[in-house]
């Protein structure tokens, strides 16, 4: 887990997602009417603007749909972490977040790499979800 | 939109820049102070004469300093483009509606930035705070923090899709540098080969140092004039045939689009099209907004040079050189000549058009300047009087 990153400061649109983190759950905000899951999380379905939204917990599992090795230590605070790996998980529910990409040297990652959720303290003692490498997987 | 609504309607008839540099020594607002009085020395006008103002909203200046310190005295109407890199063009977008209309005659757009002397956008330190509310919030915790990091995520997923190569985005390197090489205005103008680029050092990989563009201190203005005015002046008009600003999806977490190998772009090029009667056959030479140079390849795709995914091929072997089948960036554009986000694009349309430019076009009629961000864009289509 990278640490001296900016903090995820909640508002009323995403304190769901952030009351699910703590309790360790992954939780997609769905549209309440087409029942279309939306990412980052936001007041409106983009497809429907319906209002009304439902916060489904996901399997916990994903792959690789993009990523850059960030080499370079463009803040203090990255000087002793890179190189990381930092992209795009697609989950089942068609969305995808970004997390890094962990358990695998960042020069093996790959598209379509499988990966499960994991959730990780940030260094203050707060959760952050984030993603390993599935075991085996090349 | 109507098409040919704006077509021949204005025209770029001034243009004016600072000198660029890693440290100007002076405020934006001089340096803006000075692009405008130099654009409008260009045009044959006084800076009183200019009625009309856009700026980007990212801009450090803003339309009441310009009054007071600039001589804008006489402005009746004022606009501004939002975000960044689709700037260089959306300004053009909004003088030639507002000269349509018949709200403004004589129209100033400017760019104006110290950005590497102060707060260099390459830096995260410019990017982080210690808490993030919004769209960030879902991204800067992992580290996804600066620009290269986040369009670094398009480039790889156009190599995953399409099979393009670190070495053809070299390809586009070269070019530019090339053009800088030529363009005494450039800050970077040691000639570079393929070999030099891909022995730079990664950035956020597949980024090398390379594929970036630079960071500059500058500013630059142009003159946009309605049809009538821009006949009178000293300089042959550059004619805006057409011109178009365009969306796309989620230009606010761009990272979470449905497709990354593909840009909203692809839009704003058939609106830019349509608005000014001619296709991508027509074109001469192309302007393209260059903050990473994997987004040469994608634009060139998106504005319909060739098909979608083929842009890595496309600009291997010379092609986009001044000399090649579509000069492209001939003034060196942001990777080699200055970052002042996209202004000096316009700037180098309307010296290709008067034949001015240091890498200059045989024959050229008509110039594409337009951008595929993957954020927002726009495009305008320039031709020779």
């Amino acid at each position: 887990m990278l640490t001296g990153m900016p903090r995820p400061r909640a508002d009323l649109d995403t304190q769901p997602f952030w009351d699910g983190v703590a309790e360790r759950r992954f939780l997609v905000p769905t549209c309440g009417l087409c029942e279309t899951p939306r990412w980052p999380p936001g007041p409106m379905c983009p497809s429907c603007q319906s209002q009304e939204t439902e916060w489904r917990e996901t399997s916990g599992t994903g792959t690789v749909y993009s990523w850059v090795v960030v080499t370079h230590p463009v803040a203090e605070a990255l000087v002793e972490q890179v190189p990381y790996a930092v992209g795009l998980i697609e989950l089942p529910e068609g969305i995808r977040v970004v997390g890094n990409v962990l358990g695998v040297d960042p020069a093996a990652v790959r598209a379509g790499l499988p990966v499960r959720l994991v959730f990780e303290d940030a260094g203050d003692g707060a959760l952050l979800p984030n993603w390993t490498a599935e075991e085996g997987a090349s | 939109m109507t098409d040919g609504a704006l077509r021949d309607r204005a025209a770029v008839v001034g243009i004016g820049e600072t000198a660029y540099s890693k440290a100007s020594g002076r405020t934006e607002l001089a340096l803006a102070c000075e692009a405008i009085a130099r654009a409008a020395q260009d045009a044959g006008l006084s800076v009183a004469d200019i009625d009309g103002l856009v700026r980007y909203d990212m801009d450090p200046i803003d339309e009441v300093a310009l009054t007071s310190h600039a001589g804008l005295k006489n402005l009746r109407w004022m606009s501004q483009t939002g975000y960044g890199g689709t700037g260089g063009n959306a300004v053009v977008v909004h003088a030639a509606a507002a000269i349509a209309a018949g709200v403004a005659d004589v129209v100033v757009c400017y760019r104006s930035l110290n950005e590497r002397s102060g707060a260099r956008y390459g830096q995260a330190a410019t990017w982080m705070r210690e808490e993030v509310g919004g769209f960030e919030a879902f991204q800067m915790p992992w580290g996804l923090l600066t620009p290269a990091m986040l369009f670094g995520q398009f480039a790889r997923r156009h190599m995953v899709e399409y099979g393009t190569t670190s070495r053809q985005f070299g390809e586009v390197a070269v070019a530019l540098r090339r053009h800088a090489s030529r363009n005494p205005r450039a800050m970077m103008q040691k000639p570079i080969t393929i070999d030099d680029h891909q022995a730079s050092r990664m950035i956020a990989d597949p980024l090398r140092l390379f594929d970036c563009c630079i960071e500059s201190d500058g500013a630059c203005a142009i003159i946009v004039a309605s049809a009538e005015r821009a006949r009178s002046l000293r300089n042959p008009p550059a004619w805006i045939m057409g011109a178009s600003q365009g969306s796309g999806t989620r230009a606010q977490g761009i990272v979470f689009r449905d497709d990354l190998a593909r840009t909203e772009a692809e839009l704003t090029a058939r609106d830019v099209y349509r608005s000014a009667g001619v296709g991508p056959d027509d074109v001469d030479a192309v302007m393209v907004y260059d903050h990473f140079t994997p987004f040469v390849i994608m634009a060139l795709e998106a504005y319909g040079f060739c098909p979608i995914g083929e842009g890595g091929p496309f600009v291997e072997g010379g092609r986009i050189h001044f000399d090649g089948e579509l000069p492209v960036n001939t003034h060196g554009g942001n990777h080699s000549e200055a970052y002042i986000h996209g202004l000096p694009h316009v700037i180098e349309a309307v010296r290709q058009l008067r034949g001015t430019s240091t890498s200059q076009v045989d024959g050229c009629e008509i110039v594409l300047s337009c951008s595929a961000v993957a954020q927002l864009s726009a495009a305008v289509i320039l031709r020779k009087d």
